[in-house]
């Protein structure tokens, strides 16, 4: 099998996939009242997701955690954010750190 | 607002439209929508030589990027793809990678009402960036429409932006590293998480979340420490029941210990 052809049925699967994980909850479970549980799920779980979502977007490099110079840019976020900087100002605080950081380092 | 139930339960926006407050979170929410796009650019050019690096054509790359659509599955099945795997096995990482999905489609289902047809588009725009923005809004009624806007917005750049490093086919990682873009995903969602954080109770789930997903980085493969995460809002549903108590006596579900 030559690299389009595999590449073809990778793109398939994939999205065929990809799509049933996206759409399962709100296809089947959507258009009524959740479940209680789901529904406390549903109030609870945003800040956990956020939060992870925050943990492996400075630390994860694949498989590996590493420690590099996004970290500083995230605690130069949390500084900005808790001296009520807005969004844009926050994210580009970050990079700014960041590329500084590695320039430096 | 005097005859804002006149459209009955199908209007549920109407009554807040006109408010200031309303228009100015709806304001805000289009500019993370579209920073957090704009920030996303170099990934996808990346996806798209990444692509090129594993003997697929342009073609292939925009196929990933608008169907699929959800950026590390794509990266991690053709990963897989360039280094010699199987497809069954790059079909596997991206199905794994992705398995968190199914949580944020919990998440969202409250949100996103209307018809069936909807819900199927809806689904698709389902990725962090859309979920993050969504759950952002400082107004429950501004959920999908901070959803839609993170969605579609970064549908278009990302999709545009595959098809450029497709057929550039040079190398995006250094200009990543070296301007510091990356470091605008996790500010990003930090930004996203912030106010939640002023909440005793979420702040716990946070932190628990935060550390749960540290923990499985180096032992699970990339997108199940999200997904584990989720887990997290067990604390919250214990505490909450703890405080409200049980529902009505009738209807009394398992105790929370049995959970």
């Amino acid at each position: 099998m030559n690299a389009s052809s595999k590449g073809t049925i990778v793109l398939i699967g994939v999205a065929v996939g990809c799509y049933a994980l996206k759409a399962a909850a709100p296809l089947v479970l959507g258009g009524r009242p959740l479940p209680r549980l789901l529904d406390e799920l549903a109030r609870f779980a945003p800040a956990a997701l956020l939060a992870a979502l925050v943990v492996t977007s400075t630390l994860a490099d694949g498989r590996r955690i590493a420690l590099d110079a996004r970290i500083g840019g995230v605690i130069v976020a949390a500084l900005a954010l808790w001296r009520r900087a807005g969004f844009i100002t926050t994210v580009i605080l970050a990079v700014a750190t960041t590329a500084a950081l590695r320039a430096v380092l | 607002m005097s005859t804002s139930t006149v459209g009955g339960p199908a209007l549920p926006l109407a009554p807040h439209a006109r408010t200031e407050e309303y228009e100015t979170d709806r304001r805000a929410i289009r500019r993370r929508a579209v920073s957090i796009s704009v920030a996303l650019m170099p990934f996808a050019f990346a996806f798209g030589i990444s692509c090129a690096d594993a003997g697929l054509s342009a073609w292939h790359a925009v196929g990933f990027s608008l169907l699929v659509f959800t950026g590390g599955s794509q990266f991690a099945a053709v990963g897989v793809l360039r280094d010699g795997g199987a497809p069954a096995s790059a079909i596997a990482s991206g199905l794994l990678l992705g398995l968190r999905l199914l949580a944020y489609g919990v998440v969202m289902t409250p949100h996103l009402p209307g018809p069936r047809w909807k819900r199927a588009l809806d689904s698709h725009l389902m990725i962090d960036e859309s979920v993050a923005v969504g759950l952002g809004s400082g107004d429950p009624s501004n959920v999908r429409y901070g959803y839609r806007w993170g969605g579609l917005s970064v549908f278009v750049l990302w999709n545009l932006s595959t098809v450029a490093g497709a057929v550039v086919g040079n190398s995006a990682g250094d200009l990543i590293e070296r301007f510091g873009i990356d470091a605008a995903i996790p500010a990003s969602f930090l930004a996203l998480v912030w106010p939640r954080l002023l909440d005793e109770q979420q702040r716990i789930i946070a932190l628990v979340g935060a550390v749960i997903a540290a923990t499985l980085i180096p032992l699970a493969p990339p997108g199940i420490p999200i997904l584990a995460a989720g887990l997290a809002a067990f604390v919250g549903i214990a505490r909450a029941r703890r405080q409200d108590g049980p529902p009505a006596a009738s209807a009394a579900p398992p105790a929370p210990s049995e959970r």
